[in-house]
């Protein structure tokens, strides 16, 4: 009952449940979570393998018509997207932490764009597979394998800013991480746990665009809520006195981050803020636009 | 109701200052200011702010 397509069919949608496997970590963020949500995301990383498996064959067989159903795969991967932001968006108001519109976005492209990643690498597969041997296949696999790898990391906050420690202090109510002003806490008492508790960061940005990049109020939420996963988080619902802050110093774009972590641990907190992801969607780029005066 | 930057009380040791359209609580001493404000804090889910030494809000953020 083999033709001449099964293996490497079978091969291409392999190499893309394995790409997809490969894509798929969940780090301390917990996310995607174990197991159910890890499940449905190597499910529908298989079906986009099949889609990507199968188109090679119908090109070679002249059956043009059949590639049309990778619109189909279209709107079904952006039906993913909208399935991971409605999901994250309901469970945000659940979060002592929140995540932020910007940061969900940003997953929810990751999600919907690693399946299209393991369309590419399943047909490029299957088509090297077919065309000349398993060997060179297993060469393109790996070859798009790693593209794909390089294609789904993005950058990293540590390398567009200099992270600093900062103990946060008191000026009258007004608190301050180095000169950047946080909020006002009224409670001696209150302060007093403000203080024990508290850790503050100075974010430098190196470059003009960084410098707008970080400024981006989702980006900061993203620096919020990681460090807040990663270290725990003094603060409870009715509380409001206790939130992780992250403002701005108006003359040279510098931030103030102003955590409650449950652990102060300085050299974590601050490996953890450089791994925060720069997301998609914050990133500015002023200098790009070239030729403008003043 | 979702109330967003309001005033929810005043606490204050100063009779002089007498802010209207809100909920005053005049207190004797500092200490007692400290300690309501403090109550009225969690009991409101606000925050209480100083304004001056002898007068707090709790604002809903």
């Amino acid at each position: 009952m083999t033709t001449e397509y099964t293996l490497p069919i079978v091969f291409g949608l392999a190499v893309g449940t394995i790409t997809r496997l490969f894509m798929l970590r969940t780090d301390y963020r917990q996310y995607p979570t174990y197991l159910h949500g890890k499940i449905i995301h190597v499910a529908l990383g298989f079906i986009a393998a099949g889609l990507g498996a199968v188109a090679g064959p119908s090109i070679l067989e002249q059956e043009y018509t059949a590639v049309t159903f990778l619109t189909i795969a279209a709107s079904q991967f952006r039906e993913v997207r909208n399935m991971e932001r409605n999901t994250l968006t309901e469970l945000d108001n659940y979060e002592l932490v929140t995540r932020g519109k910007t940061y969900i976005e940003g997953i929810a492209i990751a999600f919907e764009s690693r399946n299209y990643l393991v369309i590419f690498t399943s047909l490029v597969s299957t088509i090297a597979y077919i065309i000349f041997n398993i060997w060179i296949g297993i060469i393109a696999a790996i070859l798009t394998m790693f593209i794909s790898h390089l294609l789904m990391s993005g950058g990293k906050l540590k390398d567009i800013v200099d992270i600093e420690y900062m103990e946060p202090r008191f000026d009258g109510a007004g608190l301050y991480v180095d000169n950047i002003y946080i909020m006002n806490i009224g409670l001696p008492e209150r302060q007093k746990e403000v203080l024990r508790y508290g850790m503050g960061f100075i974010l430098k940005p190196k470059t003009f665009n960084a410098r707008s990049t970080i400024a981006n109020l989702g980006q900061r939420q993203a620096v919020l809520h990681d460090v807040s996963t990663a270290l725990g988080v003094y603060r409870d619902s009715g509380t409001p006195a206790l939130v992780p802050l992250a403002k701005r110093d108006l003359d040279d774009g510098r931030i103030g981050i102003f955590v409650l972590p449950q652990e102060r641990d300085i050299d974590r907190a601050i490996r953890v803020i450089g791994a925060v992801p720069t997301l998609e969607n914050a990133i500015r780029m002023p200098t790009e636009k070239g030729g403008t005066k003043g | 109701m979702n109330l967003e930057k309001y005033i929810l009380a005043v606490i204050t040791t100063n009779r002089n200052k007498v802010p209207a359209g809100t909920g005053v609580f005049f207190c004797d001493s500092k200490q007692e200011m400290e300690s309501v404000a403090g109550n009225l804090e969690a009991i409101l889910d606000g925050i209480a702010h100083a304004l001056s030494e002898d007068l707090y809000v709790i604002v809903k953020h």
